[in-house]
C-alpha cells in the first residue's frame, strides 16, 4: 500500500507588494493560491506550468525557504509550518532541494569537497573523521572522480556542477528531493544524463521526487504522476499516462497540443489560447483560466471549480473545470479555435 | 561576485589550481592595467618605507638647530630644512608610519562598522535596514571634512581623535557598498541551498556572504585610504590633528604656508608627499576594482 509522504493542505503563498511612500502593502502577489495534493512514498511527481504560474513558489514554500501565507505541510504526519526555526531545520534533514541554475547554486569560493562536508557538518550526519570518506564515495555516486573533490565551481562544467549540487542534496540522506527546475540549464545530452542519475538514485537510496518543470518532455521522462498548474492554482492532476492521453482540463490540452510530434503524417490539433496569462496579483474570479477558455462560460466566470474526478475517468485522475464531461464527448462548443 | 573568470573558465582538464595559481592570475590582470601597477609598486614602496625607513635616515625629525633654518635642497639636506632647521626628507620619512597608519586605522574603524551595519541591513532588512539606511542617508549628505571637523572639534585634537572622525565618516560608504553586495549575495542559490541545509544565519553570513562579498569591501577600502590619507592631512593642515612637533605631512604643509614665496619647498615637499601616496592608492584601488570584477575585464 501507498504510505503518504508529503500532504499540502491548503498552500497559500501571497507576497505583499508595498507601495508608496510610507511603505504600505498595497496589493499581494498571489503566487499559490489555495493548493492541495499529496505525494506518496517513492513516486516522483512533477509540477507542470508556465513561468511565474506558482510551481517554483509551491517548491520553496515546502521547504519553508519562504514562509507560507498560510496552510498546512504535512511531512510524514508532521506539520512543517507548526515547527519553530531549530525543529525545522532538524527536519531540513529529510527534505533537501536542487536548484535551476548551477552557476548559482554552489558557493565560488568553496571546493566540492567542501560543500558537500560542510553539509555533512550542519546537519550532522556523518562523523568528522569520516566525512572526507564519504565525500568521495558521494561523488562517485554522481559519476564524478575522487580527484575533483579539492576543485573549486568554476573549474567544473554546468551539468558537474549541477551533479554537485545533487551530492550536496544526497548528502544528508533526504527521504524527498525537490528537483526545482533540475535540469532545465543543462543541454540537452546532459539533460538526459542527469535525469538518468536521478532516476538511479531514486533506485538505490529509495527517494521520493518533487519534480518541478515546465519542460514537458522531461516530465513525461521522469513522472509517475504529474500535477499542472495555472496562475497559482492546480488546474489537474493525473498519473502520467491518464495525463497525456486523455487531458481533461481545457488548459492541459492546450498545453499538451504544444508539444512538437515527430510523425509528419500524423494529424494533430494545436489549439492556440488567445489572450495573455492573467495577472497573479489580481485573478480573474471563478475559473482562472475562464479568460482564455474557448468553452468558458458564465458559470466560469463566477463558480471557483473544484477538483474532482470526471465521470469516465481513470481513478485519481482529477481536473478543476466544470465542464469536463461535456468537453469530453463533444457537446460543447467552442468560442474560437 | 561570481568568480568564473574568462581565464580559468574551461579547465576543468587542468590540474587543479592553487592559491599560488590565483594569485599568478590576480596579478596578470591587474598588471593589464599600467597605472594600477604603478599604483601598486608605489604603495609597496611606500610600506616599506615606512616600515624601515626612519632607521635609515640620520637626522632626528624633531631636533630644531636654527643654524641651518631655511635651507635648499642640497645633497647634505635632500629636501632641505624648514623654518626650524629640521632635515625636511627625515621628516617626510618619518611621517610616512603615521601617515599610513592614519589611513589604515580610519579605514580599519570604518570598514568594521560599517560591514556590521551593512551585512545587517542587507541580509535581515526590514525595519532596521531602514532606519539604518536613512541615518547612513544623513551622514553621506554631510560633505566628509566637515564632518570630520565637526567630530575633532566634539572630540578633542590629536591624531587619534582625526582616526576616529575619518573612520566615522568611512562607515556610511561601506555600509551601503555591503548591503548593495550583500542583498546580491542573499538572493543566490547557494545561500538557499545552505538556508535549505537548516545552516544557521551565522554561518550564512561569515561562511557564505562575507568571502563572497570580499572583492567589493578590498578595492572601497583602498579607494578609502586615500581619501582617509588626505582627510587627515587636511585637517592636520588645520591644526586639529597632529599636534607639533609630529612630523605630519598636513601640519608640515601648514608650517611652510607663511614661507611659501621665498622657500616654496617647505610647503611643496609634503604636498608632493601626499599627493604621491593618495595617487599610488587612487591607481592602485582602480586597478583592483578591474582586476576583481571579472565582469569588467573582458
Amino acid at each position: 500500500m501507498k504510505t503518504e509522504l508529503l500532504n499540502v493542505k491548503h498552500l497559500k503563498q501571497h507576497f505583499p507588494i508595498k507601495g508608496g511612500f510610507l511603505g504600505r502593502i498595497v496589493n499581494h502577489v498571489k503566487a499559490v493560491d489555495d493548493i492541495s495534493f499529496t505525494i506518496y512514498e517513492g513516486e516522483t511527481v512533477s509540477i507542470v506550468g508556465e513561468s511565474g504560474c506558482g510551481k517554483s513558489t509551491t517548491g520553496r514554500a515546502i521547504m519553508r525557504l519562504d514562509e507560507p501565507t498560510s496552510g498546512e505541510i504535512i511531512f510524514e504526519g508532521s506539520n512543517l509550518l507548526a515547527l519553530n526555526k531549530r525543529q525545522m531545520n532538524k527536519k531540513r534533514k529529510d527534505l533537501q532541494i536542487i536548484f535551476q541554475d548551477p552557476y548559482a547554486s554552489l558557493n565560488p569560493r568553496q571546493t566540492a569537497g567542501e560543500i558537500l562536508e560542510e553539509a555533512m557538518e550542519i546537519q550532522n550526519v556523518v562523523p568528522k573523521s569520516k566525512r572526507r570518506h564519504r565525500v568521495i564515495e558521494l561523488l562517485e555516486t554522481v559519476g564524478l572522480a575522487a580527484y575533483q573533490a579539492d576543485r573549486y565551481p568554476h573549474e567544473f562544467s554546468g551539468g558537474q556542477r549541477q551533479r554537485i549540487g545533487i551530492a550536496r542534496a544526497l548528502s544528508v540522506n533526504p527521504k524527498l528531493i525537490i528537483c526545482d527546475e533540475a535540469v532545465s540549464a543543462l543541454d540537452v545530452s546532459i539533460q538526459a544524463q542527469v535525469l538518468n542519475l536521478l532516476k538511479r538514485l531514486q533506485r538505490e537510496f529509495k527517494l521520493t521526487y518533487l519534480f518541478i518543470s515546465h519542460d514537458l518532455g522531461v516530465v513525461r521522462h521522469i513522472s509517475d504522476r504529474i500535477i499542472v498548474m495555472y496562475v497559482g492554482r492546480i488546474v489537474e492532476v493525473a498519473d502520467k499516462t491518464s495525463l497525456f492521453e486523455h487531458p481533461q482540463h481545457p488548459y492541459t490540452r492546450a498545453l499538451l497540443s504544444a508539444i512538437p510530434v515527430l510523425d509528419p503524417d500524423r494529424k494533430k490539433e494545436r489549439i492556440i489560447l488567445k489572450g495573455d496569462v492573467p495577472s497573479p496579483i489580481d485573478p480573474p474570479p471563478g475559473c482562472v483560466f475562464h479568460t482564455r477558455c474557448p468553452y468558458a462560460t458564465d458559470r466560469c466566470k463566477e463558480e471557483i471549480p473544484q477538483l474532482r474526478t470526471a465521470e469516465g475517468a481513470a481513478g485519481g485522475h482529477q481536473a478543476a473545470c466544470h465542464y469536463m464531461e461535456e468537453i469530453q464527448n463533444g457537446s460543447m462548443e467552442r468560442a474560437y479555435s | 561576485m561570481n568568480e568564473i573568470l574568462p581565464e580559468t573558465r574551461g579547465t576543468s582538464f587542468a590540474p587543479s589550481t592553487n592559491r599560488h595559481g590565483r594569485w599568478r592570475s590576480f596579478y596578470n590582470r591587474l598588471s593589464k592595467n599600467k597605472a594600477a601597477l604603478v599604483g601598486g609598486y608605489l604603495v609597496v614602496l611606500c610600506v616599506i618605507t615606512a616600515i624601515i625607513g626612519p632607521y635609515l635616515t640620520q637626522y632626528d625629525p624633531a631636533k630644531v638647530d636654527y643654524s641651518i633654518r631655511l635651507l635648499k635642497p642640497s645633497a647634505e639636506h635632500w629636501f632641505g630644512t624648514d623654518h626650524n632647521g629640521r632635515d625636511i626628507f627625515t621628516r617626510i620619512i618619518h611621517g610616512m608610519p603615521l601617515t599610513l597608519s592614519v589611513g589604515f586605522f580610519s579605514v580599519l574603524v570604518g570598514a568594521v562598522f560599517g560591514i556590521i551595519l551593512g551585512v545587517f541591513s542587507g541580509y535581515y532588512g526590514g525595519k532596521w535596514d531602514a532606519v539604518i539606511m536613512r541615518v547612513v542617508d544623513v551622514m553621506l549628505a554631510f560633505p566628509g571634512i566637515l564632518l570630520a571637523l565637526a567630530i575633532v572639534s566634539v572630540l578633542g585634537k590629536s591624531l587619534v581623535m582625526v582616526v576616529i572622525a575619518v573612520g566615522i565618516f568611512s562607515v556610511p560608504t561601506f555600509a551601503r557598498i555591503v548591503r548593495g553586495s550583500t542583498l546580491a549575495v542573499r538572493k543566490l542559490e547557494y545561500i538557499d541551498a545552505m538556508r535549505a541545509l537548516g545552516a544557521s544565519d551565522r554561518r550564512i553570513i561569515f561562511k557564505h556572504i562575507l568571502p563572497n562579498i570580499s572583492s567589493p569591501i578590498i578595492v572601497q577600502a583602498t579607494l578609502r585610504i586615500a581619501i582617509a590619507i588626505l582627510t587627515a592631512s587636511g585637517l592636520s593642515f588645520l591644526g586639529l590633528g597632529a599636534q607639533p612637533p609630529t612630523p605630519e605631512w598636513g601640519a608640515m604643509l601648514n608650517d611652510g604656508r607663511n614661507y611659501m614665496q621665498e622657500h616654496p619647498h617647505i610647503a611643496l615637499i609634503p604636498g608632493i608627499a601626499i599627493v604621491v601616496v593618495v595617487l599610488a592608492f587612487n591607481l592602485f584601488g582602480d586597478g583592483l576594482r578591474d582586476a576583481l570584477d571579472p565582469k569588467a575585464n573582458k
